[in-house]
């Protein structure tokens, strides 16, 4: 089953959309981080609001993971404000940002393999029952809540003491989103969210994240894929060196565009320029050679791709 | 396809789950290796013992059961706390030392200073915990690997038991009263013995090690099993990053395994001090390693998130039935070494292939 389809209908269907005239949920404005000498961020800004995704974009080291921190309290910047409903805030630690409703799924550092799915779902929020010392884990009533959750993102656990390593890399994913979902985030930030996975596996994770913002959920999800980032993506900011280098709306903007913002499309394109050169060069030989043998060949012409 | 745009996710993965039967949910546990450990070292002992002597061997004597079970015990109390702390992603190597250390405390307390027993088993447990929590302290501080800051901490610990001892004794020992032992609460307590009668007059007797051991283990399971604390035990050791992320506070957790593992080395101390009367600088050297075979053959993974405190108690039992069974059985007690590193490659090979093969992780 393709999945663009699917994800489309989703866009489609109207999401708890906040109006514009109430404060996003989560805004960054003139952000700065420095380590040392290294600026790692100057100057970037970056709102979400509910029932919205914003797509975060760029090549490796642009600043993405910086930028992610500091939003979800693991770095503070060093200029720069964070606003929270339009509020002022600051962060110093990720309980803070936890307690203000930003979740924050990173790449692989979300799930326990080794651990079951309840203790997964659970850790850091376990449920407990008893008084004083014998205030213990209240594993049942953790396991209903996981059964329920998963089934509820579409994954039927029969078992929920089975080892999180069983499950697939987007089972993984949407098992932290649904646990994020569930203590409350009203703001989601997924780090790479699809970046390790397979087409099919990339699918099952866009469609959760599209079906998160349709919950009224505020999504800041961050790629270096464009082709993930278009389906699925409300606005979109780019990060470049460390600054902001361009944000647009849905439909605005294609994915050529993207990629060029994203300082990779030149590179992209001088790249497709020498592989075509390649392969018109490899060509050549063989059929200038053996002239009946090129008859099996296809003809070189100018509507042949570069590749077969 | 018009067909394909149902806004219903699908239900992934549920095909992939297949029904399975009790036994492999069995060895699905982490401690199902260390079972069939106990099982195989038990049968190995049976064999021998009955091809010596036939049933009457003392191996199979319950005289010869509670030996072994003290020997179990005594490496039970603190492999348990090492135990918690593996699955939390932490070495200490320095838990010998202490052992050794806290026993020195107790005996300059009691037999240099004059100061009742309790008190200095107290003292003595008191400095191991907060010396436990320095351990902590400096990794989670440092962000050095535990097995190098401990290593180091064992020469300390070590070094400074002699350096101690030598300023008030000529010896490396420290002779107790033991009338002193016997007179205090707490020092009968631990040298304390549940004698039994045997037939034809005989005795022997349930130290109260594995009273202790026991009691732990329990304590142990239920903590890793059941409560909040135990959930994130296994969290920190799976991922300290991750764990931090979800609210987990990581380093007072590992402070406080370090901690408990620095006093369950002086509830050892404790135990032997009393029941030798007297506390030996080079007492409880060669500990650590025990320690960690054990819980290694429990089925605790050396990298953390993953292992077990009923696994950890069933390792104790076949270390402590190996030791003894070899003295039983008149072998030169040498083989010991040898049969333990065999039983600790065996079982490392087990616990992975069970984990492969029924668990489903890799």
């Amino acid at each position: 089953m393709d999945a663009t389809p699917a994800v489309d209908a989703l866009m489609e269907q109207t999401p708890a959309v906040a109006p514009m005239d109430v404060a996003p949920l989560l805004e960054a404005r003139d952000i700065s981080k420095y380590f040392g000498a290294v600026v790692a961020l100057e100057g970037v800004s970056l709102l979400v609001r509910a029932g919205q995704v914003t797509c975060l974009l760029g090549d490796n080291g642009a600043g993405k993971s910086t930028l992610i921190k500091t939003l979800s309290g693991v770095y503070r910047p060093d200029k720069g404000t964070l606003a929270v409903d339009g509020q002022p805030v600051e962060f110093g630690s990720p309980r803070d940002a936890l307690d203000a409703g930003i979740a924050t799924v990173y790449q692989d550092l979300s799930v326990m393999p080794l651990m079951s799915i309840t203790r997964n779902f659970f850790l850091g929020n376990e449920p407990t029952v008893g008084v004083g010392p014998f205030k213990r884990f209240d594993i049942p009533k953790a396991a209903g809540i996981a059964r329920e959750e998963m089934k509820r993102i579409g994954i039927d656990v029969r078992d929920t003491d089975q080892a999180v390593g069983t499950l697939s890399g987007g089972e993984r994913q949407t098992l932290a989103i649904a646990r994020a979902e569930y203590f409350g985030a009203r703001v989601l930030i997924l780090d790479e969210p699809t970046s390790a996975l397979g087409v099919k596996q990339s699918a099952i994770v866009l469609r959760h994240i599209v079906a998160a913002r349709n919950r009224g959920l505020g999504v800041i999800f961050i790629t270096h894929n464009v082709s993930h980032a278009l389906p699925i993506g409300d606005t979109f900011t780019i990060l470049s060196r460390g600054k902001t280098g361009g944000q647009f709306k849905r439909g605005e903007v294609d994915d050529t565009q993207l990629h060029s913002q994203m300082g990779g499309g030149d590179e992209l394109h001088e790249l497709t320029r020498e592989l075509e050169a390649l392969a018109r060069a490899e060509r050549r030989p063989p059929a200038a050679a053996h002239a009946p043998a090129a008859a099996h060949a296809p003809a070189p012409g100018p509507d042949q791709p570069a590749s077969h | 396809m018009t067909s394909t745009t149902t806004a219903a996710p699908r239900a992934p993965g549920s095909d992939r789950l297949r029904d399975i039967s009790l036994a492999q949910r069995f060895l699905g546990r982490p401690a199902a290796g260390a079972l069939i450990i106990v099982l195989f070292v038990f049968l190995i002992f049976f064999a021998i013992s009955v091809a010596q002597r036939g049933l009457d061997a003392p191996f199979l004597s319950l005289a010869g059961t509670l030996n072994y079970l003290d020997v179990a015990a005594q490496v039970g109390i603190i492999a348990t706390a090492v135990a918690l702390l593996m699955i939390a992603g932490e070495f200490d190597l320095s838990i010998g030392s202490m052992v050794g250390f806290a026993g020195i405390i107790m005996g300059i307390g009691i037999t240099i200073w004059n100061l009742p027993v309790w008190l200095s088993i107290v003292m003595a447990m008191a400095l191991a915990t907060f010396l436990g929590a320095v351990n902590g302290f400096i990794v989670v501080r440092t962000g050095l690997p535990s097995f190098i800051v401990t290593l180091a901490t064992l020469f300390i610990i070590r070094g400074a038991s002699s350096v101690l001892t030598s300023t008030v004794s000529p010896i490396t020992y420290i002779p107790v009263d033991p009338t002193k032992i016997a007179s205090d609460p707490l020092g009968a307590l631990f040298a304390w013995n549940l004698p039994i009668q045997l037939g034809g007059g005989a005795t022997t007797s349930i130290q109260v090690s594995i009273f202790f051991w026991v009691l732990i283990a329990v304590v142990g399971v239920y903590v890793l099993g059941r409560t909040r604390f135990g959930n994130w035990i296994a969290g920190v050791g799976g991922s300290g990053a991750a764990a931090r992320n979800l609210g987990v506070p990581v380093a007072r957790v590992k402070i406080a395994l370090f901690a408990l593992t620095g006093f369950s080395a002086a509830v050892l101390a404790a135990i032997q001090t009393t029941r030798f009367t007297s506390a030996d600088i080079l007492r409880g050297t060669g500990y650590e390693l025990d320690a960690i075979t054990t819980a290694v053959i429990g089925g605790s993974l050396l990298t953390g998130g993953y292992g077990s405190v009923a696994g950890t108690a069933l390792g104790a039992l076949a270390l402590g039935m190996a030791r003894q069974g070899i003295v039983f059985a008149d072998i030169n007690a040498d083989w010991y070494k040898i049969a333990i590193g065999t039983l600790l490659l065996v079982a490392v090979v087990l616990n992975s292939w069970i984990r492969r093969k029924f668990a489903g992780l890799t």
